[in-house]
């Protein structure tokens, strides 16, 4: 599995450049909603913007799809700049958070309703006939005339997909797109997205703050935050070697130990924390002795077992237990630590017996799977 | 207390008021236009079609107000579009309040002051007189149908602006974004969004003009100087010049019926324009 998508990201990498942001900022009176942005979009690729409320990345989309003018900098469109062409001039399609679908209009006019801007016309039939097919690909055939109201959730979130994509666009700007949906339905969809994306071949840009949704559908995620982009990876970059530990928070669940480096030698840092303990880990940038610095573990790389008490080894007590299947999820404390999270594979309770509230066990992790990261 | 009975207390006191103010003294007026005149005047009994037989006689009032209520609304529509939609789409949160107030302060002041304002304005020291000044001469405008028409759409513009505001002022403007998104020009978004989803305003706004100009009295009577007169001036002439109670019922529930005539016929009409639920819940 992670083979086959480095591969898919390494033959991107050779792709052409859809759309560009070069050194984009945009102020709102005294807010400053984007902060010199500079990010390329690559043909086909499906990219995530991912950051709190307020990250700045819903102000990246709205500028790419033509609804902000940036403050300074320049947008790029097939290599041109298009800082000022409006909305309606660009060959790129949205599907915004409440869907915005026409109230007045039926599903099919609303999906249609694209086609019908096209100058000169197009016939009837051909517009009937691609909403059509519009309808099969989002799976609602046959649902030309309902009216909007008539539709649920899921179903109006379709039809947003299809009224967003009948023209085929360059570009499919998703605006938090599966947010109002339930659970469930959001796992479906983002398969579906998935699928047509792939299919479409159409690079889709989506602008989430749900971690799972940008790991599970993305090549590539840029993490914002404040206005500025934090980092910009793939899944699997950005959660082995995320930039700082706002990354590595923000990506995947991990245990935080707050210290300050003390020496640096090849590849690991020796990093002394405020709890008095003293841990090495491997620094993801340039990290100098004195450096306020996070060590981040992720629970997964804790390995627990019954007996040990060797050297690197921590002695731990079990506070709690959720057993997930195939991993069970402890909560364990260290004297001087705190708690922090384990996530063990079945095997090592299978080896090893149940782990119970209460237990004294020793935890223990690689060097290397510790990371040494900029507290900011 | 049931819900019922609590139901029914509730209503009493509009009821009480609909049946007495509204349902009495239309029965009586039906009554009447049955009638006869009395040799001083007033009503006398009877049981006679004469009176509606008579009606050509008032065909001008009938003819003046079918064709300057229509037009006035039309003129108040036309002119109360742009500004509602001025208010509701351009202006910015903080002066919209103000400016609404400056669109009711007119009312603040009583209809028939502003009307006198008018005649004076329209009259012969007035804009003719202005007119004239700059080479254009014998223009009139007092006692005309025009004179009319300005005092109507200006005394009931704020009618039709509060409502096409309103259903404006609640329009997702996502829609209008997403409609530039899927490549509409401007004015193509306003067709085929704006204006269709602001229909229930429209229809309001129209409706609430065109009955109050469908009874009006005194415009016509100060700005058409007895020349441009309405259903409601020839009705006062009836009943308090000339007593004629049965033939002056007769020209009410005439106009009355005609009123409920068109307002079917325009509900029929806007509810076919606009499908959507709003509209539906309007009517």
């Amino acid at each position: 599995m992670s083979k086959s998508a480095y591969a898919t990201t390494d033959e991107k990498r050779d792709r052409n450049i859809v759309a560009e942001l070069r050194r984009v900022t945009k102020r709102f009176g005294d807010v400053l909603a984007a902060d010199h942005l500079d990010l390329q979009i690559r043909e086909g690729e499906f990219l995530s913007f991912l950051g709190p409320s307020g990250c700045g990345k819903t102000t990246a989309l709205r500028m790419l799809a033509g609804f902000e003018v940036p403050t300074e900098g320049d947008v790029l469109l097939d290599g041109e700049i298009v800082n000022r062409l409006e909305a309606h001039r660009r060959p790129v399609n949205m599907v915004f958070q409440h869907y915005a679908l026409f109230p007045h209009l039926t599903v099919a006019q609303n999906i249609g309703y694209g086609l019908k801007q096209v100058r000169p016309r197009l016939p009837r039939s051909e517009i009937a006939e691609k909403v059509s097919k519009a309808l099969e690909l989002v799976r609602l055939p046959g649902f030309e005339n309902r009216r909007i109201w008539e539709m649920s959730g899921g179903q109006q979130q379709r039809v947003a997909l299809a009224r967003a994509i009948i023209n085929e666009p360059k570009m499919l700007l998703l605006d938090e797109p599966l947010a109002a949906l339930d659970r469930k339905l959001r796992k479906e969809m983002q398969i579906e997205l998935q699928n047509i994306q792939r299919s479409l071949g159409i690079t889709f840009i989506l602008v989430t703050h749900d971690q799972e949704e940008a790991l599970s559908m993305s090549d590539r995620i840029c993490i914002m935050r404040d206005g500025r982009i934090v980092q910009v990876g793939s899944p699997q970059d950005l959660y082995d070697r995320p930039m700082n530990r706002y990354v590595a928070d923000f990506v995947g669940t991990s245990n935080f130990f707050d210290g300050r480096v003390t020496s640096v030698s090849g590849d690991l840092a020796e990093v002394t924390l405020d709890a008095g303990l003293t841990l090495s880990g491997r620094p993801i940038d340039k990290v100098s002795a004195g450096q306020a610095v996070s060590i981040s573990v992720r629970p997964e790389q804790v390995h627990l077992t019954r007996t040990g008490g060797g050297e690197g080894q921590l002695p731990v007590t079990v506070h709690n237990r959720i057993f997930l299947g195939e991993h069970t999820e402890y909560l364990v404390i260290h004297e001087t630590l705190g708690e922090f999270l384990v996530l063990a594979p079945r095997q090592s309770e299978l080896n090893e017996g149940p782990f119970n509230t209460g237990d004294v066990l020793q935890a223990s992790w690689d060097a290397g799977a510790a990371l040494v990261l900029d507290r900011n | 207390m049931t819900q019922r009975t609590r139901n029914l207390l509730l209503l009493a006191p509009a009821g009480a008021w609909f049946l007495l103010m509204l349902i009495v003294p239309l029965s009586v007026v039906f009554i009447f236009s049955f009638g006869e005149r009395g040799p001083a005047g007033g009503y006398v009994p009877a049981l006679t079609l004469e009176q509606y037989a008579n009606l050509p006689a008032r065909w001008a009032a009938f003819r003046n107000t079918m064709i300057l209520a229509p037009t006035g609304t039309l003129a108040a529509l036309l002119i109360a579009y742009p500004l509602a939609y001025f208010l509701a789409v351009k202006v910015s949160a903080k002066w919209k309040m103000t400016l609404l107030v400056l669109v009711i302060v007119p009312f603040w002041t009583s209809i028939l002051i502003r009307s006198y304002a008018w005649i004076f304005l329209l009259g012969g020291r007035g804009i003719p007189a202005l007119l004239d000044w700059i080479g254009i001469e014998g223009v009139r405008l007092i006692n005309t149908p025009f004179s009319v028409l300005v005092g109507i759409v200006y005394g009931y513009l704020p009618l039709m602006v509060f409502p096409i505001f309103v259903s404006l002022d609640r329009l997702d403007k996502r829609l209008l974004e997403a409609s530039s998104d899927l490549g509409a020009r401007p004015w193509r978004t306003f067709l085929q969004v704006t204006l269709p989803l602001s229909i229930p305003g429209i229809a309001t706004g129209c409706m609430l003009v065109f009955i109050l100009l469908m009874g009006e009295y005194l415009i016509p009577a100060l700005l058409g100087g007895g020349k441009v007169f309405f259903v409601g001036n020839a009705l006062v002439d009836l009943f308090l010049q000339s007593r004629n109670w049965a033939f002056g019922s007769a020209v009410a529930v005439t106009l009355v019926v005609v009123m409920l005539i068109t307002v079917t016929i325009y509900m029929r009409f806007i509810s076919r324009v606009g499908g959507t639920r709003d509209d539906v819940a309007l009517m």
